[in-house]
């Protein structure tokens, strides 16, 4: 076990109340970004990197026997940077060049560009194929690492995501976890308005997948379910989270249309104070 | 944006974004026969203007671009004219086969909106860039392919699209272009290149965001006793070869200007007509073969040399290799 010790909830819930001030800090000084779609998947990657589920090396990003984040909405971005910079795979100061000329730390993850960054992603659909990839790598390779992939639920209406589950379930995947950040909103509204998604338990299930459905504000009954799906054997999992989009700030959580936006400083203000609980 | 600035265009106030919107709903008051697909974009690409005034012509099929495509290929065989939108980027490459079969080869009459062409998108960054959009429809041999340059143009590329029958693919951009041609008038003929400024002693061809950028340069270039034409390039296929060979004829000189890879691009195509007609010494401003980054658009426009400084310094050169 690598550089990932098993922390207390209530210090996990400081970690991602404060990685939640990070993303709105980067975002509102870029002008630009998608806040709500990372404050909806904080506690999902606070309980990943920082909760003991996945093993990594941040001195050696590439070590071979590291278990795989695929952030496949990369639109996430600045929630990614976030867990990074804290896991220390990346300068803390880097950060705040988001989406600026030159920086590495880019408005989308790009592989080979910041360490940690295990997929090139922000083209919905993908992250999963490339998960199944490492799975079969590991198998090649004999090693015995998990494979996580944070999928959006406006990103399951690509057809990539359910050729990679069936796939994985051919393939067996059973150290493969897809988390799915169930916020029932894509960018133009909510999913059941622009194109139903329901019944997603028994569509995941039908494709041979293990389901488990989750509290994804609740770090413990996160980490309980990535514990359980551990026990799974012959088939992949998925972890349905169910979440709020823009969770934390209220103003945001209210109104879809936040949607790639930035806040605006005003509005930051507003949103600093509530998620420092001085307002 | 400074663009325009030193030509004196007016600056409009709309992003060409919101401008391809408002022509689009015209066309779809005008033509009842306008259906518009969306994958889950629509607030971006300004379709949303047709969503709230025509819901029932309006389908947001998600993000799943092939289905969109395939989609729009069934409402054409039923007699619709289906805009088939989403960002240049993700609708391509996602769904070019699709594209290839379902509208193309069966050359149905379909149109594509590539939204967001080029970096000028910016922030989002290069997973999010269309800068291989015009290469990729140079592949597909029915399709006409149109990157109107100003708000007017705009207008009128959106109406000669949908009047078309057949396959035609229009490139529009996230930012503010300056107006060129008048609102009310603008000359709009598919496959018939507009002169925007005249000039003797070279050719500066562009098409979008560059022919402002052509003009900020021609005007330049006028302070130093060079006279440029610039030919507003707004159809990259069928190619104005008359136009290239007078161009080449009386000029003497050509420089290509697009926020596109130069390779397969507009000014690819533009050297193999001026090579076939009346070769003439060019240039080539776009981009060399990199994939872009983040970035404020200026910043990226300057960082990777798609300003009218880039071009002037271009026309200088292909000047003085015909002097020489
Ligand atoms: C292939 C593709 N099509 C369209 C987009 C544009 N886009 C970016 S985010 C988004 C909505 C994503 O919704 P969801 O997966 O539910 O993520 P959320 O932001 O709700 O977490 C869209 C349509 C894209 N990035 N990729
Ligand atoms: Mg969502």
């Amino acid at each position: 076990m690598d550089a990932n010790p098993k922390t207390a909830v209530s210090e996990l819930n400081e970690i991602a109340r404060q990685m939640r001030l990070d993303i709105l800090e980067m975002t509102t000084q870029a002008g630009s970004g998608h806040p709500s779609s990372s404050f909806s998947a904080t506690e999902i990657v606070t309980a990943l990197y920082f909760g003991g589920v996945l093993c990594y090396r941040p001195d050696e990003p590439l070590w071979p026997e590291r278990d795989r984040f695929i952030m496949s909405k990369g639109h996430a971005a600045p929630l990614l940077y976030a867990a990074l910079a804290r896991a220390g795979y990346i300068e803390r100061d880097l950060i705040w060049t988001l989406r600026e000329v030159d920086s590495p730390v880019q408005g989308h993850p790009i592989q080979n560009v910041l360490p940690g960054v295990e997929a090139t992603t922000g083209s919905l659909g993908q992250g999963l194929s490339a998960g199944v990839g490492h799975v079969l790598g590991g198998r090649l390779n004999q090693l015995d690492y998990r494979v996580y992939v944070l999928l959006g639920d406006g990103e399951c209406e690509a057809g990539q995501v359910w050729e990679a589950a069936m796939a994985a379930a051919h393939f067996q995947a059973d150290n493969l976890v897809a988390i799915l950040d169930y916020n029932k909103f894509q960018e133009t509204g909510p999913i059941s308005r622009e194109m139903a998604l329901e019944p997603l338990v028994d569509k995941w299930r039908s494709f041979g997948w293990h389901v488990e459905e989750a509290d994804g504000h609740d770090v413990a009954d996160l980490l309980a379910k990535f514990a359980a799906v551990e026990a799974v054997k012959g088939q992949p999992s998925i972890i349905i989270a169910h979440t709020v989009k823009g969770k934390g700030v209220s103003f945001v959580e209210a109104d879809f249309t936040f949607h790639g936006r930035a806040l605006t400083p005003q509005q930051a203000e507003l949103a600093r104070e509530e998620l420092n609980g001085t307002r | 944006m400074e663009l325009g600035k030193q030509a004196g265009l007016k600056p409009y106030p709309q992003p060409l974004r919101n401008v391809f919107g408002e022509a689009l709903l015209n066309v779809a008051r005008d033509n009842e026969k306008v259906v518009v697909l969306d994958g889950d974009l629509g607030n971006s690409t300004k379709t949303e203007y047709v969503r709230q005034t025509f819901p029932d012509r309006f389908f947001n099929i998600g993000i799943a671009e092939s289905n969109l495509v395939g989609i729009g290929a069934g409402l054409a065989a039923c007699g619709f004219v289906p805009w088939i939108t989403s960002f240049s980027s993700f609708l391509l490459c996602n769904a070019y086969d699709q594209i290839r079969l379902a509208v193309a080869m069966s050359n149905i009459n379909a149109k594509v909106l590539g939204s967001h062409g080029g970096i000028t998108l910016g922030k989002d960054g290069p997973t999010q860039m269309g800068i291989e959009d015009l290469a990729l429809m140079g592949g597909l041999p029915t399709f006409v392919i149109l990157v109107p340059s100003d708000p007017a143009s705009m207008h009128a590329a959106v109406k000669a699209a949908t009047d078309y029958v057949g396959p035609v693919f229009l490139r529009s951009s996230r930012v503010a272009l300056p107006e060129i041609y008048p609102m009310d008038n603008c000359p709009f003929e598919i496959g018939k290149a507009n002169v925007v400024r005249q000039g003797s002693d070279l050719t500066i061809v562009a098409c979008g965001i560059m022919v402002a950028a052509a003009l900020d340069a021609a005007a330049v270039l006028a302070k130093e006793g060079i006279e440029a034409r610039v030919l507003d390039m707004h159809t990259i296929r069928p190619m104005d070869v008359d136009a290239l060979a007078a161009a080449a004829r009386e000029t003497g000189a050509i420089v290509t200007a697009e926020e596109h890879l130069l390779q397969g691009g507009m000014g690819s195509n533009v050297a193999r007509v001026v090579a076939e007609q009346h070769p003439v010494p060019m240039r080539f401003v776009g981009l060399a073969d990199t994939y872009t980054e983040s970035g404020d658009p200026d910043d990226l426009l300057r960082k990777y040399k798609l300003t009218a400084v880039d071009i002037a310094a271009a026309a200088r050169e292909a000047y003085a290799a015909k002097a020489g």
